[in-house]
C-alpha cells in the first residue's frame, strides 16, 4: 500500500464518476456520479494525511469531514431539486429537460 | 495482512462504483452505491481515519442512499424504460484517468511507506472543531440549515 497506488484508486473512481455523471441521461445518476468525485476527493485528502510527515495536525480529516458535510447538503437539494422537476416535466432525463420556461 | 486488505477492499470498491456507473436499473445502481461508500469507509479505517470512515458510513449509507432510494420511488414512471447511454463519456473519463495516472507517474517524491502515528482520537478531534475550525463548523451548520429549508421549498406542493 503506497502513496501512489492510492492516488491510481481515487483517480480510478473519480473517473468512474465522471462516466457516470456524463454519460448517463438520468438526473438521479448524474447526482450518484457527483458524489463519487466527491468521495474520491475526500479518499485523496485521507491518504495525503497518512503518509505526511509525522507528527502532523489531523487536516486532511477536518476537511474530509467538512466535505462530507457539504456532499449531504449538496445531496438534499440536488434530490430535491430532482423531485421538483419531475412533478412539473413528468420526466427525470436531462436531455428532456430542454426549456427554461416550463 | 494489510496488503491482502488493501486489494479486496480496492477491487470491492471500483466493482461497486463501476456497478453503480452502469447498471441499467436505478435500484440496484442505488444499492452498489452504497456498496461503494462501504469500500470507502473500509479505506478510511484502513487508513487510521477511523472517525471520518464512521461519519461516512452514517452519513452516507445511512442517508444519502436512502434519500436517493426514495427518490427513485417518488419519480418512477420511466423505469422501465432503457436508459440510453452517451458513449462520448467514456472517452472523456478514460482520457482524464490517463491524465492522472501519468501525472501520478511522474511525481517523484511521493512517499512509500506510511509513517507510524499514533491514532488521533475522537477527543482531539472535538477540540479541533472547537477551537482551529470553530468559523468552518458555524458556517457549515448554516449552510445545512439553509439547504434544508431549500429542499423544503422545492418540493412544496404548489398552491394552485
Amino acid at each position: 500500500m503506497t502513496l501512489s497506488i492510492l492516488l491510481v484508486v481515487s483517480a480510478a473512481l473519480f473517473c468512474i464518476g465522471l462516466l457516470a455523471a456524463l454519460s448517463r441521461r438520468h438526473a438521479i445518476f448524474i447526482l450518484i456520479g457527483i458524489e463519487m468525485m466527491l468521495a474520491a476527493a475526500n479518499l485523496n485528502f485521507i491518504a495525503f494525511w497518512r503518509f505526511a510527515p509525522q507528527p502532523a495536525q489531523p487536516t486532511g480529516m477536518m476537511v474530509a469531514i467538512f466535505a462530507i458535510a457539504i456532499a449531504a447538503a449538496e445531496a438534499a437539494v440536488g434530490l430535491a431539486m430532482v423531485i421538483a422537476v419531475y412533478r412539473h416535466f413528468r420526466t427525470t432525463n436531462v436531455d428532456r429537460l430542454d426549456r427554461l420556461k416550463g | 495482512m494489510s496488503s491482502i486488505a488493501f486489494v479486496a477492499i480496492t477491487i470491492l470498491t471500483l466493482a461497486a462504483a463501476l456497478a453503480a456507473a452502469t447498471l441499467q436499473k436505478l435500484m440496484h445502481a442505488a444499492l452498489s452505491f452504497a456498496v461503494m461508500f462501504v469500500g470507502i469507509s473500509a479505506f478510511f479505517f484502513l487508513l487510521g481515519a477511523e472517525f471520518v470512515g464512521l461519519v461516512q458510513i452514517f452519513v452516507y449509507i445511512g442517508a444519502v442512499a436512502v434519500l436517493i432510494v426514495f427518490t427513485i420511488l417518488l419519480t418512477r414512471d420511466d423505469v422501465g424504460k432503457v436508459q440510453s447511454f452517451n458513449w462520448s463519456g467514456v472517452i472523456v473519463a478514460i482520457a482524464v484517468f490517463a491524465g492522472l495516472v501519468w501525472a501520478i507517474a511522474n511525481t517523484k517524491s511521493l512517499p512509500l511507506t506510511p509513517p507510524l502515528i499514533e491514532p488521533v482520537r475522537v477527543q482531539r478531534i472535538g477540540e479541533l472543531l472547537m477551537t482551529n475550525y470553530v468559523w468552518p463548523l458555524q458556517c457549515v451548520g448554516v449552510l445545512l440549515t439553509a439547504a434544508l429549508i431549500g429542499a423544503l421549498i422545492l418540493v412544496m406542493e404548489e398552491k394552485t
